[in-house]
């Protein structure tokens, strides 16, 4: 049994413009102690994804489908229950450090908060754990900087209290979204190589949300490809580098800058992300797409096996003509 | 902390200085001395006049006179007017009323404002926020010296409930009118700094991670949006004050109730200017005075603030 | 020629404005004002009131300052409104036409309301978006100004210089005006600092335009949207300081009126059972400053990108 299975998940959003499709028809699992990265461009609806899973949705969002922990229904159930699950089962960090933690409350308080509340442990405990907690992060002093406010520490820093806050209670899924995006290029391979480490000490399953390829080279066990809210192409991370079999995966690995390159110019994938006000038609990367073909438009293609490791693809051209 | 403090206070002191010798001067740029009447005053009585009263000398020499007064001995001199009372007895009739119907009055739209614009902002677009941003809306129209005949018709004329006017040593009937009349419009403008601010901090990133900890929603009430979404409610706090006590030359006026702002207004047509002075010295320090314990306040909430 | 140029620019302008994305910030802003239902109505009723005060005079039977002597002294019995005397709104005490003297009290307080604006429009975006584009010790010492400022209860030292100066219409709004230019100033002085560092600005900035042009050229023009919504804000916030001056006779003087002025009597005078002497200056004085309000909140939410 996977730890986390999402099948037909649907997200909408009700805006003064109309209804917006954020995310049509997802399905994938995560088994424990793997990593998974959801990678696609600003827009796809990955982050939207992981937000309905944890119902953490703005209130004009509606989810729809059925997202199955440790083999129970988690999709809108109560926020009452949702909470014994945040945190204890499944925890997150988020994009911006900068902002995820509260500038008003000391780091101090904002972890303690979290064992006195799940664990019902004594504050004085809670701070212990959530020392060592910034030990474990790897965080100098933390005896002395647990007291401090947020605007204290560096971002790098302020990202490290954030995962060692997300690990207060050892949670079995770890959703990290774009935990390095606005990090400087040194920090974020630190971060993720703390959250490798991390994930192999606690033998917990993540998460990895990122629009940066590079960062789910080494770091994942499979990848999931997300485009306009729909997935294109899912399996194990090696098997996609090593033979992306998806129009869009295949633009978005040679929009990735190589030092190695000798050619100068960027490539990039021609043509804007798609409008998810129009019901979608098709497969949505369809008018970006070099093969694009007449049923491309109409139909909207299903994932289909590609191999017999998993590797699944949703497009209507034929393999070979791609490769 | 303790810096901010003797910094903060260090800009109080002169802000005071600056108030006291702008109105001062313009006291004294007046056309036409505080002793010019319609019948003429033989020109000796008038010199023996400014001299009993000081105005004989330079000016910059009369201002130190006069804040060496005020400072040592608390004294705001002769009223021109009313020869025989000092501007101190004034102060000390009118301040205790005005201090009583103020507190309260700052009660109630602290007291008020606040819940209301927070309970708007929780149940966003549910008939309570409809109502509180109605209620908000309609009360920032009706300014106190609205409010306060639409008072008096109403329960004074109409239903006779409470007098419509007088002090009475402060009880409770004669109060009731006054505060509700000073408070609404600043009770309706903290309603609504409360509740876009606290919509704002709904929406923030750091709100999404607490709710990302699994805490119940009281906590997350209390612990990470109370406070960010007070800020702006603080800041606001200082100019809500001043408007209070200028309210109070309304109330004073229409309730009869004798405080500071009758005798200020009074003053005014009078050309009474010592009484003008030394009102507008003691508002002027008790507003410099709230913004001053405001903005320490603020400093205590937001960490960022640590000169 | 011209006549096709112009059809042809135009269909260009309407190609461009249409294809997809680049809808023009004050085109949308527009569109977004007018979904918002009580903004687009406040607009059409303060319009209807002020063209009310301008073509009003036209209908009226008494002028501000007549003397219907028959009201005069019992307007309780005869000065009430009705249609065959002329006097619509009714007569107040000393048997002047109320119609009249709404008129013109609409039209003082809608100026005042206005013209300070304007005078604390000007001061406050000149001297916040200075404070903010020099920064520094420069910005430090002008924003401690704004706040010394702030904690000085202004109204009585606008009492004060009215007593002092003598009362006078332009000393009135020349003075709130300048005495209501502190929170614009605060509020540009905020914006102008997040503009400072946007990529145009630095491009002026290394190409060597001054910081007088940048400021009159660049930055002014950035900040209309945020001066815009405020201003709307601050007309009724002076048109109240006028009334309170007003209401307590310090304000315009007699012939002159204004809503404070009018309401002052309408109040004073409610025990002579005459409650139309505050009821139609209060129903105008009201609806304007509801009108106001409604307009700049639907501004702020069309113009302010925040929001959406």
């Amino acid at each position: 049994m996977s730890l986390l299975e999402v099948n037909n998940l649907k997200v909408e959003f009700e805006t003064a413009d109309g209804i917006v499709n954020a995310v049509n028809n997802v399905n994938f699992s995560i088994d424990e102690g793997k990593i998974l990265a959801i990678v696609g461009e600003s827009g796809s609806g990955k982050s939207q994804t992981v937000f309905a899973m944890t119902g953490l949705l703005d209130h004009n969002g509606s989810a729809t489908g059925s997202v199955k922990f440790e083999g129970e229904e988690i999709l809108n159930l109560s926020n009452q229950k949702l909470n014994q699950i945040r945190a204890e089962k499944i925890a997150m960090i988020f994009q911006d450090p900068m902002t995820s933690l509260n500038p008003y409350v000391r780091v101090s308080e904002q972890m303690t908060e979290v064992l006195v509340h799940h664990q019902g442990i004594s504050k004085s405990d809670a701070l212990k754990q959530s020392i060592s907690m910034l030990d474990a992060v790897r965080i100098p002093d933390a005896s002395n900087r647990v007291r401090m406010y947020p605007h204290e520490f560096s971002g790098g820093m302020r990202q490290r209290v954030m995962i060692a806050m997300s690990l207060l209670c050892r949670p079995k899924l770890l959703i990290a979204d774009e935990p390095t995006t606005a990090l400087d290029v040194t920090v974020q391979a630190q971060i993720m190589q703390l959250l490798s480490d991390l994930q192999k000490e606690f033998g917990m399953s993540i998460i990895l949300i990122t629009h940066d390829l590079g960062v789910v080279a080494g770091n994942s066990d499979d990848m999931l490809v997300m485009y306009g809210g729909e997935i294109m192409e899912i399996g194990k991370t090696e098997n996609i580098y090593s033979a992306s079999t998806h129009p869009y995966t295949q633009g978005l690995m040679t929009a990735v800058p190589r030092l190695d390159d000798s050619e100068e110019r960027l490539i990039t994938i021609p043509g804007n992300p798609p409008n998810m006000m129009k019901a979608p038609v098709g497969c949505p990367f369809s008018p970006r797409c070099k093969f694009s073909i007449d049923t491309c438009s109409k139909v909207s293609p299903v994932l289909i096996n590609v191999s017999k490791n998993n590797h699944l693809r949703a497009c209507h051209v034929a393999t070979e003509e791609i490769l | 902390m303790i810096n901010y403090i003797i910094k903060r206070i260090g800009i109080a002191i002169p802000t005071l200085l600056i108030l006291i010798a702008v109105s001062f001067y313009l006291m004294h740029a007046a056309p036409g001395g505080p002793f010019t009447s319609e019948r003429p005053l033989p020109p000796q009585v008038l010199a023996n006049i400014e001299a009993k009263y000081g105005l004989d000398q330079p000016i910059w020499r009369q201002m130190i006179n006069y804040l060496w007064g005020v400072i040592t001995q608390f004294d705001f001199g002769p009223s021109y007017k009313y020869h025989d009372r000092t501007v101190n007895e004034i102060i000390g009739h009118g301040f205790p009323i005005t201090l009583k119907y103020g507190f309260w009055s700052f009660i109630v739209a602290v007291g008020v404002g606040i819940p209301l614009g927070a309970i708007a902002a929780i149940r966003k677009n549910t008939w309570i926020d409809y109502l509180a941003v109605g209620i908000s809306i309609g009360a920032q129209v009706l300014p106190n010296f609205v409010m306060a005949p639409l008072l008096i018709i109403v329960f004074t004329l109409w239903l006779d409930w409470l007098p419509g006017g007088g002090w009475n040593g402060g009880a409770w009937q004669y109060l009731i009118m006054p505060i509700i009349a000073l408070s609404t419009s600043y009770m309706a403008s903290i309603a609504r700094i409360t509740r876009s601010s606290m919509l704002e901090v709904l929406n923030t990133n750091y709100i999404r991670t607490a709710k990302s900890k699994g805490l119940p929603t009281k906590v997350i009430f209390f612990r990470h949006v109370l406070k960010p979404s007070l800020l702006p409610v603080i800041s606001y706090l200082g100019p809500a004050f001043v408007g209070l006590i200028t309210g109070s030359v309304i109330i004073d006026i229409y309730f009869s109730t004798g405080g500071m702002g009758y005798f200020f207004v009074n003053a005014a047509f009078n050309r009474d200017y010592s009484v003008m002075m030394g009102i507008t010295i003691v508002v002027g320090s008790l507003t410099i005075l709230f913004s001053l314990i405001a903005d320490l306040l603020y400093a205590w909430i937001d960490p960022k603030i640590r000169y | 020629m011209i006549v096709a140029n112009k059809n042809k620019i135009k269909d260009m302008a309407d190609n461009l404005s249409e294809s997809g994305a680049g809808r023009s910030l004050w085109k949308d802003a527009r569109i977004r004002f007018m979904q918002n239902k009580a903004a687009t109505i406040s607009l059409f009723i303060l319009l209807a009131i002020v063209s009310f005060s301008f073509i009003g005079p036209y209908f009226a039977v008494w002028s501000y300052e007549q003397i219907d002597w028959n009201a005069m002294g019992s307007a309780a019995r005869v000065g009430m409104p009705s249609i065959e005397s002329g006097h619509f709104f009714g007569t107040d005490d000393l048997g002047r036409d109320l119609y009249s003297r709404v008129i013109q009290g609409t039209q003082i307080s809608l100026m005042v309301g206005v013209l300070g604006a304007s005078v604390a429009v000007i001061v406050g975006t000149l001297y916040g978006a200075t404070s903010g584009y020099l920064g520094g010790k420069t910005d430090q010492i002008m924003m401690r100004i704004v706040d010394i400022l702030m904690s000085i209860p202004y109204m009585f030292v606008l009492i004060l210089l009215l007593v002092v100066f003598g009362r006078s219409i332009g000393m009135l709004f020349i003075g709130i005006g300048l005495l209501s230019w502190l929170d614009m100033s605060r509020i540009v002085r905020g914006q102008t600092l997040n503009l400072k560092n946007m990529e145009f600005i630095e491009a002026a900035k290394v190409t060597g335009v001054s910081d007088f042009k940048i400021i009159t050229r660049h930055i002014v023009p950035n900040l209309l949207g945020i001066v815009a919504v405020y201003a709307t804000l601050l007309v009724p916030g002076i048109i109240l300081a006028e009334s309170f001056i007003s209401f307590l006779g310090l304000g315009v003087q007699e012939p002159s009126t204004s809503w404070g002025a009018l309401i002052k009597e309408g109040a004073g005078t409610i025990s002579y059972e005459t409650e139309w002497q505050l009821l139609f200056p209060l129903a105008f004085f009201v609806v304007s400053l509801f009108c106001f309000y409604f307009i700049g909140d639907g501004l702020r939410d069309a113009l302010d990108p925040k929001d959406r």
